[in-house]
């Protein structure tokens, strides 16, 4: 019987592109959220193989705040036009020029806040009505209960405690105008996964992910990288450290980790004995104990 | 290659049976917690006033499930060993258990069963241990947690095993393993505790990383509904036009005699190819394309079987229905069904009993009123027909889903059985 067994990474990328090819079916307007940060990329890579041989039919979107990393937008450019593919981005900065939200000042601030408004007129405009994301339920506590289909109603919200049963994995696709879907095939990955995965499949990564010699800041604890539109406060100081980072979002939002890990089977072994988890290093989710559920109430990805 | 492999697994208990604290033993205990979740426990558990960890904070998420401390949906876990990479349906007990539980449970290969030992077998535990043979759960562990407050007492864990085995005489469930624990103080969970000096069984981790759930897919009936049709239109795949889904149940190899249905059409599978290659095989549950030698007009909702070995197609269905709906279900309206990649129109012909959750007694006089948490056996008429296998032979295509075409929500699952259930 053992002949038709998958290891556990086959099976998650079955399972990743069963739900993908779904949400092809099931929507008209689909995006896949582009961030260039590895969860993306290897969804990406997942539904390249769910389309294979014919190529991938929907856009990328990307929310720029402005502050992002140079090796991010690089990588984003190289990556397009090497695959193909056509690119969106929904700009921060634009819409605080248009006075669409209003930019935090002072020690901390940050745009991450201000892309759920961003993310929300880009999905109005182009009258999307289903999001890829490469979100994963072992990331954060209020992804845990985040369905494959999640539902947002004609706000963007989500509804955590009101959420359509998912049963046998039979998707249910159907919306009223101007609500949309917000599809997550990597649900069940865990960060070890992922990278396992990419391992495997040899997906390429911006060199963020990987050590290298930055200057950086501490704040809190947390080591974060030094651009020049940072405030730093009288206590905090430039140095230069070898850091890489775990995930990759905003500046201002997206801390490092010490790290001697230049290779992905490096980065494999240092997850391995990590003993802060992914998140832990991002300013976004330590505001409060709810700041990932209130922001994904409010349209978040 | 990373050679290890994944077991799902749900669990399910009674209010207050120490459930949290169980899976957030198994993290704890296998390393899997890092070092800022456990301060985060340590820091709120004290401001809370509690003298232990309360691990229910790690499988609460949502702020309202913090503040009432109960658990309102179901929620994911991971961990993983050596062995197995594991995943875990937290089912709450306390609202909503049956729509939570058969949530949990579908996508599960085990359910994991808490008893209090000092309570024994409740009624709630025998809804349970029904609703996991009615979903096809085919690998039971039920741990007698709790053994501390019974003094390690080796008659209490014998009482619930044979209280169990009584009412799984019944059941449809064939591999049950008992347990004896105590979650709060991590006993025969990750590692054996001389206070079972009577238990020889293995411990909890030893069982899930080890029980044989491989051969429970049907390799035998081969059944390929089509998720999307692929048409490059490259110059290198110029004639290409291969149909795209996740094998269902058997196996596919290229030179099989298939038949796609509903038209009837007799023609052989020519090649199984993904974006690694061309492959000589395709089981359950991979996600591969198909191309067949001959060019039929093949869309979303057909099904490729073998020529050989066919499923049922009627327009007639007969099922036992999880209810969940926020309304009643009305016999008049009509509702969408989805099977497979397939989704049609459907209407309940006769409602033909229910089942009393309570006493698990067949209920077919007077007024069926089919609420939320109800389980009921109906006919239904289709639009058009489903090609459909019983439940019992196959849990991927002996299944359906209710939608409510107004408010499009999911209302209910329903279990493919043409035959009659024992009660």
């Amino acid at each position: 019987m053992s002949q038709y067994q998958l290891n556990h990474l086959k099976q998650l990328e079955a399972e990743a592109i069963y739900i993908i090819r779904e949400a092809l079916s099931l929507f008209e307007r689909p995006v896949l959220l582009f961030s260039g940060g590895k969860d993306s990329i290897t969804l990406f890579h997942l539904l390249k193989k769910s389309y294979y041989p014919q190529k991938i039919g929907i856009p990328l979107l990307h929310v720029d705040t402005g502050h992002n990393f140079q090796e991010t937008i690089s990588f984003r450019d190289t990556f397009v036009q090497k695959e193909g593919v056509k690119l969106m981005v929904a700009s921060v900065e634009e819409s605080i020029d248009k006075g669409d939200v209003v930019e935090e000042k002072g020690v901390g601030a940050s745009r991450n806040f201000l892309q759920s408004a961003t993310l929300m007129k880009s999905i109005e405009e182009n009258q999307f009505d289903c999001l890829f994301g490469g979100a994963r339920r072992d990331e954060e506590k209020a992804r845990a209960k985040e369905r494959f289909f999640s539902h947002r109603n004609e706000f963007g919200e989500w509804d955590p405690k009101n959420q359509r049963p998912e049963l046998f994995g039979l998707q249910n696709g159907h919306l009223r105008r101007g609500e949309h879907f917000r599809v997550f095939p990597l649900s069940n990955w865990t960060e070890l996964d992922v990278w396992q995965y990419i391992l495997e499949e040899k997906i390429d990564l911006p060199s963020l992910y990987f050590a290298h010699e930055r200057r950086v800041f501490e704040r809190q604890k947390t080591i974060y990288a030094y651009e020049n539109y940072v405030q730093l406060s009288p206590e905090e100081e430039i140095t230069i450290k070898n850091i890489r980072f775990r995930t990759i979002g905003d500046v201002t939002c997206t801390g490092a980790v010490e790290s001697t890990a230049d290779s992905v089977e490096k980065v494999i072994e240092e997850i391995k004995m990590a003993k802060v988890t992914e998140r832990g290093t991002r300013m976004d989710d330590q505001r409060s104990e709810t700041a990932m559920e209130d922001r994904k109430k409010q349209g978040y990805f | 290659m990373i050679e290890k492999d994944m077991l799902r697994f749900c669990t399910v208990g009674s209010v207050d049976d120490g459930k949290s604290t169980l899976i957030g033993r198994l993290l704890y205990d296998t390393n899997s917690l890092c070092d800022d979740q456990v301060e985060m426990l340590q820091k709120v558990s004290k401001k809370r006033g509690q003298d232990f960890i309360d691990f229910s904070l790690l499988t609460d998420g949502l702020k309202a499930e913090r503040e009432q401390g109960i658990t309102i949906d179901v929620a994911y876990r991971y961990f993983s060993t050596e062995k197995r990479k594991f995943i875990i349906a937290d089912c709450p007990g306390h609202v909503q258990y049956t729509r939570n539980m058969i949530t949990g449970s579908s996508s599960s290969q085990l359910v994991l069963l808490l008893v209090d030992a000092r309570k024994g077998v409740l009624e709630q535990t025998r809804r349970h241990l029904f609703l996991s043979s009615l979903l096809g759960i085919k690998h039971l562990v039920i741990c007698i947690n709790k053994m501390d407050m019974v003094n390690y007492d080796e008659r209490v864990f014998h009482n619930a095993i044979n209280e169990v085995k009584q009412f799984l005489v019944r059941m449809d469930i064939h591999d049950v393993h008992f347990i004896p624990l105590s979650a709060l103080k991590g006993e025969n969970i990750v590692k054996k505790s001389e206070n079972f000096s009577w238990y020889e069984g293995p411990t909890l981790l030893y069982l899930l990383e080890n029980i044989h759930v491989m051969a429970d897919g049907n390799f035998i009936d081969g059944r390929f509904p089509v998720q999307m049709v692929i048409r490059p239109m490259r110059e290198e795949f110029h004639d290409f036009r291969g149909l795209a889904g996740r094998v269902e149940s058997g196996v596919f190899r290229p030179g099989d005699e298939v038949m796609v249905l509903p038209l009837g059409l007799e023609t052989k599978v020519k090649s199984i190819t993904t974006m690694d290659g061309e492959q000589t095989e395709a089981f359950y549950p991979q996600s591969v394309c198909l191309t067949l030698d001959d060019e039929y007009d093949v869309s979303r909702g057909d099904m490729v079987v073998k020529k050989n070995n066919r499923p049922e197609v009627s327009q007639d269905l007969d099922v036992m229905l999880c209810f969940m709906g926020n309304q009643e279900l009305d016999t008049k309206k009509r509702y969408l069904v989805k099977q497979t990649t397939r989704e049609v129109k459907a209407y309940i012909r006769e409602v033909i009993y229910k089942i009393d959750i309570n006493t698990l007694r067949k209920v077919n006089e007077g007024a069926l009123r089919i609420v939320a948490n109800d389980i009921a056996r109906v006919k239904m008429r289709l639009s058009a027909p489903l090609f459909f296998d019983d439940f019992k032979k196959n849990r991927n295509t002996g299944v359906v889903i209710l939608m409510d075409e107004v408010s499009n929500e999911t209302i209910a699952t329903g279990i493919i059985d043409h035959r009659e259930l024992s009660s």
